[in-house]
């Protein structure tokens, strides 16, 4: 393809601008020397509005994800790879393969180009790694002041395997709990570079596809009950959501679950619970007992499984409550977050 | 984590509660206020109560800043962002205390007032120094460990001569408190204190004599780990069970008698006390809160604003005085869990998650319903 424009796009010094989004020569221009060569894939080629994908013979399972974080890079990412990663995961938490991926960018109006063409060869990087293109994608400028730098959505498509059924209201009392490791890294990492927090050893953020550790865990526990990737509101609220769903109550003990010194150390100088603080590339498996020990191998196999543990039980319990025995051997709820979680005064 | 894990040991945990049980005379009851909301929180995080024999009550004292400031207040710092224009800085705690008309500091936000979440006094000065043609006030609150970093935050805008800055003045003292529940007409029912972690090192222990000396109640002050808090109710069931009323100290590797003298010359030097303040839930109390001294004016924003201060009476139904004070129990409140609940809160109790109702609604409540 020869390139009709006169000049390509200046990468380093250059701002967006509400021609950007305008549906003009410089918005192609943004897509083809940005977007399109950042995520490279035969679909996104065609150039289409949309993209023609292949036909799946079983099931189908969708879930979108808008992206806002702020900073927009953090140690261990950044909200590209981010954008890829969040829906995979909650993809394959459904317990199916995702196949496809679709982006749309609200860009507003002054963010630099290089920090757009990192953010999106980030995306293209994670996608590639992940083995799930994006096939399609939209662009929007909003005029400064509007929104906070980039927010990208990403939807993603996948598979449902033949005979999972994984959705939070199939927790059944007598149920193992199991975590995928150390939790509050992604949430911890994001609030150190906003509060300027320096650490000796820096927390890096845990954000990572996690369709291959769901993968393992389906092959050696097929009759897995749910999933899901602790994200916003930690494992304090993805429990919470499953005893809800299934209408059960869920046990969980403080000294099996991960948490690693840096973490606790920021946890506890800003007054947070690591329990609602948030994960990225963690996970929560709920499955029948006798499978609880071949669930926790396949899991401790992985590389992002390495830190797994049995954390908890579903049981009878009409309230739904979360409960949990602290570490001093007392029993107190983990409740639903009431909004945000602040940091106390004292 | 060094130094905090030791104070979280669990077989050490188990090891004091035996010695606690081992004490308590099963035939009579130990009414022990934590006063402080940080004591409250360490003892719903680690549900020491189960770790305590059924002879031994905490009762949850009023020590949470954000739970005993009026709605009034709230509704004074509300005014100023929305009617003043102000940016309004504020620890944040504050942002979810409801005010009149439905409003919160976190509302006023989301309809277009400037207040802005800070973690220090510092990030006051900052914003005020960035914005030096915007009036910033910062909505000082808390009791004693919160003041000395306000008063540093007026001194360093005094020298810096930064016009643009002021406080509304919030700041409240512990004793006061203790005193006005102490004084209760109708009686109290407490038998000990655990005194305050945070506080005691900036006014140290002396404060708390005349409680064991005038009122014959223990003062154990105590760290707020959790280790920290068995041991203090360890020594006040000793007091109690012979009979002694003294000012013990659990903390001292933090607390001394006369705390801090370089953080009192500080807030002696910059603040006054107040004829009367309203509590949330405990009513006026005499000499119970900080203002500005008459030099440091111009930092005072009920003093430069029109910002006249309106009290606000508590809801009828809501049993926050009483529970604060030990006679009633948060799930013995009418309005506990139903009406009044961490995302309605309708009394002072139910506002932070140190609050009395909140700690025992968030953590606790599963004690209170059948199972």
């Amino acid at each position: 393809m020869s390139a009709p424009y006169a000049r390509p796009l200046d990468l380093k010094h250059g701002l967006v601008d509400l021609t950007h989004g305008s549906g003009g020569r410089a918005m192609a221009q943004l897509i083809r020397e940005v977007f399109a060569r950042a995520l490279a894939n035969d679909y996104l080629a065609q150039g289409d509005d949309g993209a023609r994908l292949g036909h799946a013979a079983g099931r189908l399972v969708v879930a979108t994800d808008a992206h806002v974080v702020s900073p927009l890079f953090f140690p261990g990412g950044d909200i590209g790879c981010l954008s890829v990663h969040g829906t995979i995961n909650d993809v394959a938490v459904m317990g199916a393969r995702p196949l496809y991926l679709a982006a749309s960018f609200v860009l507003e109006e002054g963010f630099p180009l290089a920090d757009l063409a990192r953010i999106a060869a980030s995306m293209g990087r994670a996608s590639r790694e992940a083995g799930v293109p994006v096939v399609t994608g939209d662009t929007k400028v909003v005029e400064r002041g509007k929104a906070d730098g980039v927010f990208i959505t990403t939807t993603g498509i996948g598979e449902l395997r033949d005979g999972v059924d994984c959705a939070g209201a199939n927790a059944r009392p007598g149920d193992a709990v199991l975590l995928s490791g150390p939790i509050g890294e992604h949430g911890m990492a994001i609030m150190a570079c906003r509060e300027n927090l320096a650490f000796d050893a820096p927390i890096v953020s845990d954000t990572a596809a996690l369709h291959g550790l769901t993968d393992a865990l389906l092959g050696a526990a097929p009759g897995m009950h749910a999933m899901r990737d602790a994200t916003r509101g930690g494992i304090g609220a993805a429990l919470n959501e499953i005893a809800q769903q299934s209408g059960v109550g869920i046990e969980i003990d403080e000294n099996a679950i991960p948490v690693r010194a840096p973490v606790e150390a920021a946890c506890e100088l800003l007054g947070l619970d690591p329990l609602y603080v948030a994960n990225e590339g963690r996970l929560l498996a709920i499955c029948p007992p006798a499978l609880a020990e071949a669930a926790l191998h396949a899991l401790r196999a992985h590389p992002l499984g390495a830190g797994a543990a049995l954390i908890g039980r579903v049981i009878e319990d009409p309230r739904r409550f979360v409960q949990m025995r602290t570490r001093l051997g007392g029993r107190r709820i983990v409740d639903w977050l009431h909004g945000d979680q602040l940091p106390r005064i004292c | 984590m060094k130094y905090v894990d030791e104070f979280r040991d669990g077989e050490l945990a188990r090891g004091l509660a035996a010695a606690i049980a081992r004490e308590a005379d099963a035939h009579r009851s130990y009414r022990f206020m934590e006063f402080c909301g940080g004591h409250t929180h360490a003892i719903s995080r680690y549900g020491l109560a189960d770790l305590l024999p059924g002879a031994i009550r905490m009762i949850h004292g009023p020590g949470c800043p954000v739970c005993v400031l009026p709605i009034g207040r709230i509704d004074q710092a509300i005014r100023l962002a929305r009617e003043h224009g102000v940016i309004l800085a504020t620890y944040a705690d504050t942002m979810r205390v409801p005010a009149s008309d439905r409003l919160t500091l976190l509302r006023a936000k989301a309809l277009g007032a400037d207040v802005r979440m800070i973690y220090s006094t510092e990030d006051a000065l900052a914003i005020a120094r960035a914005n030096p043609r915007r009036e910033v006030v910062f909505l000082a609150i808390g009791f004693e460990t919160t003041t000395p970093p306000t008063a540093v935050a007026v001194l360093r805008a005094a020298e810096g001569s930064l016009g643009n800055f002021s406080i509304l003045c919030n700041h409240v003292l512990t004793p006061a408190a203790m005193h006005a529940i102490l004084d209760a007409p109708q009686g109290v029912a407490i038998d000990g204190f655990v005194g305050p972690a945070h506080v005691s090192t900036v006014i140290g222990s002396a404060p708390y004599e005349p409680f064991a000396v005038d009122y014959r109640k223990p003062v154990v002050i105590a760290g707020f780990e959790p280790l920290d808090l068995l041991r203090a109710i360890h020594l006040l069931v000793r007091q109690v069970n012979e009979g002694r009323a003294a000012v013990e100290n659990e903390f001292t590797r933090a607390v001394t008698r006369e705390g801090n003298g370089r953080a009192q010359a500080l807030v002696e030097r910059v603040f006054e006390r107040r004829a009367a303040f309203e509590w949330r839930g405990l009513g006026t109390i005499p000499a119970s809160a900080l203002q500005l001294r008459p030099e440091f004016a111009p930092f005072d924003a009920e003093r430069r604003f029109a910002v006249p201060y309106v009290p606000v009476p508590d809801n009828k139904a809501c049993a926050c005085g009483q529970i604060l004070r030990g006679e009633k129990r948060p799930e013995e409140c009418r309005i506990f869990g139903t009406a009044c609940t961490p995302e309605n809160p309708i009394g002072s109790c139910m506002v932070s998650s140190e609050g009395a109702c909140a700690a025992h609604y968030t953590y606790g409540r599963f004690r209170g319903a059948a199972a």
